[in-house]
C-alpha cells in the first residue's frame, strides 16, 4: 500500500483523466453515439421488415382464401346454372313430346273420322250403284221378257233393302 | 469471424512475445549486481514510467536508443523543456534559473551540482515540482486515444450511408453489441442503459487495447499505474454516485426499507450503514486494485519467465521457461479481454445501482 502511495504519479493521474474525458467526450460524439443509432435503426427496420412480411403473408393467405370461395362459389353458379339448363331442356323436350302426342292423336282421331266418314259415304255410293247395277241387270233379264215391270222392280228393291252391308 | 480474430491475435504473440525481455535494459546496470539482481532491476524498470521514449540500449557503447519526450513542471510557473534535457538521468537540467534531477523516474529540484539529500529511508527530501510531462505512458495514452477515435470513428462513418456494416463496422459491431446486450442491458435496465453506454464503450476498449498493447515489446504498461486505474475507477465512482436516484440513496441510507421495524433497525443501524457508505468507496477501490494487479502480476510473471530463460541458459531449462512464458502469454491475452470485461461489467453492475428504480418488494 505504501509502495503504490508512493508510486503514485500526479501528472499521470491528472492526464490519464483528462485525456480519457476527452477520448470518452469524442468518441461518444463521433463514434458510440452514431454507430448505436445506426444499429438501433437497423434493427428496427429489420423487425419492421419481417413484421411487414408476416403482414403479407397473411394477405395472400386471406387473398388465396377469398380466391378460393370466388372460384368455388362461380363453379357452384356453374354447376346451378347447368343443373337449370339441363331442367328447362328436359321440359321443352317433355313439353314437346306431349304437344307432339296430342297433335298425333288428334291428326289420328280426324283421319279416323274421315275415314269413317269417307267409308260410309262410299258404302252408300256403293250401295246405289249396286241397286243401279241390279236394277239395269235386271231391267235387261226383264226387258226380254217384261211383263209386268213395275212389279218385277220392286221385288228387287225390296230385295235389296234386305241386304245391309254393314 | 471469431476464429480468425483469435488467430491473429495468437500470431501477434507468437511472433512478439519473445521479445518482450530483451528490449529492456537496466540504465543503472552496475558491473557490482549479479546477473539475477540485473534481471530483477529489469523488470521493475520495465514497469516504470519514463520521461524518454526509450526503446533499447546498446550496454558495449552505453548508447540509448529512443526519443525524448517534453517535460512540463509546475514549480513557482510553469517550465517546459524536452527529456534530453535530463540525458537518461544522468544529467541536470536547467529551466528559468531552477535545476532539476531524474531520481527513480521523479523530478526533484536540486542545486546546480544535483546534490540530493536523502532521509533515513532512503528517500530523496528534496522538493518535487508537479510533474505534468508528457511520459512514455503519456505519449502512450495519446497514442491508443488517436488510434481508437480512428477506428471507431471510421467505424462510424461506415454507418453513414450503409446499415450494413462493413470494413472496421464489421469488426468493432460485435463487441459493440456485446457490451450493449450482455454488459449494460441486463445489468442497468432496459430504460436507462443508454446514458452509460458512451462510458462502457470507451473503458471497455481503452482497457482491452492498453492491455493488447502492453504485451507488445513496446512496453506499453498504462494500466500498471495506480494513477490510470484510479483515474478509470474515480470516474466510475463519480457518475455511479452523480446519477444517483433517490431509490439508491436510499438502500444505502436505510438498507432494511420496510422489512424491519424502526426499534430493530436502531440496534442495527449504527453498524450497517457505516457499511453501506464505506460500500460506496470500496467498490471503486476494488476495481482500481483489481484492473492494477491483475496487469502488473502478469508482467512480472511474464518477465521474470522470459529472465529465467537467460538464467539457465541450457537446452532443457531455457525451452522450458520459453514455453512457460509463451503460455503464459497467451493466458495474458485471455487477462487482456477478461480484465477489461470485468472493470466494464462492475462499472455496469454499479451503475445499474444508481439507476435503480423504486420497487415494493422490500
Amino acid at each position: 500500500m505504501e509502495k503504490l502511495i508512493s508510486e503514485f504519479s500526479v501528472g499521470l493521474f491528472v492526464w490519464q483523466t483528462v485525456l480519457f474525458l476527452a477520448l470518452l467526450f469524442l468518441l461518444r460524439r463521433y463514434a458510440w453515439k452514431p454507430m448505436l443509432i445506426a444499429v438501433n435503426r437497423r434493427e428496427k427496420s429489420i423487425e419492421e421488415a419481417l413484421e411487414q412480411a408476416d403482414i403479407a403473408r397473411r394477405e395472400m393467405k386471406k387473398l388465396k382464401q377469398s380466391n378460393d370461395a370466388l372460384l368455388q362459389q362461380a363453379r357452384d353458379e356453374r354447376d346451378s346454372l347447368m343443373k337449370e339448363a339441363r331442367e328447362t331442356k328436359n321440359e321443352i323436350i317433355a313439353e314437346a313430346k306431349k304437344k307432339a302426342q296430342e297433335e298425333a292423336t288428334k291428326i289420328l282421331a280426324s283421319a279416323r273420322d274421315e275415314i269413317k266418314h269417307e267409308k260410309v259415304k262410299a258404302i252408300e255410293e256403293l250401295k246405289n250403284q249396286v241397286a243401279d247395277f241390279s236394277f239395269e241387270i235386271a231391267e235387261r233379264i226383264l226387258s226380254e221378257k217384261l211383263t209386268d215391270a213395275d212389279k218385277q222392280k220392286n221385288a228387287v228393291v225390296t230385295a235389296l233393302k234386305e241386304i245391309n252391308f254393314n | 469471424m471469431r476464429s480468425r480474430i483469435i488467430y491473429s491475435l495468437v500470431l501477434f504473440a507468437l511472433i512478439f512475445n519473445p521479445f518482450v525481455g530483451t528490449s529492456q535494459h537496466s540504465e543503472l546496470a552496475e558491473d557490482s549486481l549479479t546477473f539475477q539482481e540485473e534481471i530483477k532491476l529489469d523488470i521493475r524498470h520495465h514497469l516504470e514510467d519514463g520521461h524518454d521514449y526509450h526503446l533499447f540500449t546498446d550496454e558495449s557503447t552505453g548508447s540509448h536508443y529512443g526519443f525524448p519526450l517534453p517535460v512540463i513542471l509546475v514549480d513557482e510557473g510553469v517550465h517546459f523543456f524536452m527529456s534530453s534535457a535530463f540525458h537518461h538521468g544522468e544529467e541536470v537540467a536547467e529551466s528559468k534559473g531552477k535545476f532539476y534531477l531524474v531520481y527513480h523516474n521523479k523530478v526533484y529540484r536540486t542545486d546546480a551540482e544535483g546534490t540530493l539529500s536523502f532521509d533515513a529511508d532512503h528517500h530523496p527530501t528534496n522538493v518535487k515540482p508537479l510533474d505534468l510531462s508528457i511520459t512514455k505512458n503519456v505519449f502512450h495514452i495519446i497514442a491508443i486515444g488517436l488510434l481508437m477515435l480512428v477506428l471507431f470513428g471510421r467505424a462510424a462513418r461506415n454507418y453513414k450511408n450503409d446499415l450494413v456494416p462493413r470494413g472496421v463496422a464489421k469488426f468493432v459491431e460485435p463487441i459493440v453489441l456485446f457490451v450493449r446486450d450482455d454488459i449494460a442491458r441486463p445489468n442497468i435496465g432496459e430504460k436507462s442503459y443508454r446514458k452509460y453506454m458512451g462510458f462502457l464503450l470507451t473503458v471497455f476498449f481503452f482497457i482491452w487495447i492498453v492491455n493488447l498493447l502492453g504485451l507488445t515489446p513496446l512496453g506499453v504498461n498504462i494500466n500498471n499505474s495506480v494513477a490510470v486505474t484510479f483515474a478509470l475507477a474515480l470516474i466510475t465512482f463519480l457518475i455511479t454516485n452523480l446519477s444517483g436516484t433517490k431509490t439508491y440513496w436510499l438502500h444505502i441510507l436505510d438498507p432494511l426499507g420496510k422489512s424491519m421495524p424502526w426499534y430493530g433497525k436502531l440496534g442495527i443501524y449504527p453498524l450497517l450503514v457505516p457499511i453501506e457508505i464505506l460500500g460506496i468507496f470500496i467498490k471503486p477501490f476494488a476495481l482500481m486494485i483489481r484492473l492494477y494487479a491483475n496487469i502488473t502480476a502478469g508482467h512480472i510473471v511474464m518477465m521474470s519467465l522470459l529472465g529465467l530463460i537467460f538464467i539457465f541458459k541450457s537446452w532443457i531449462g531455457s525451452p522450458l521457461s520459453f514455453g512457460l512464458a509463451f503460455f503464459i502469454g497467451i493466458l495474458e491475452l485471455l487477462v487482456a479481454a477478461l480484465q477489461a470485461y470485468i472493470f466494464t461489467m462492475l462499472s455496469a453492475l454499479y451503475f445499474g445501482s444508481a439507476a435503480a428504480e423504486p420497487h415494493h418488494d422490500h
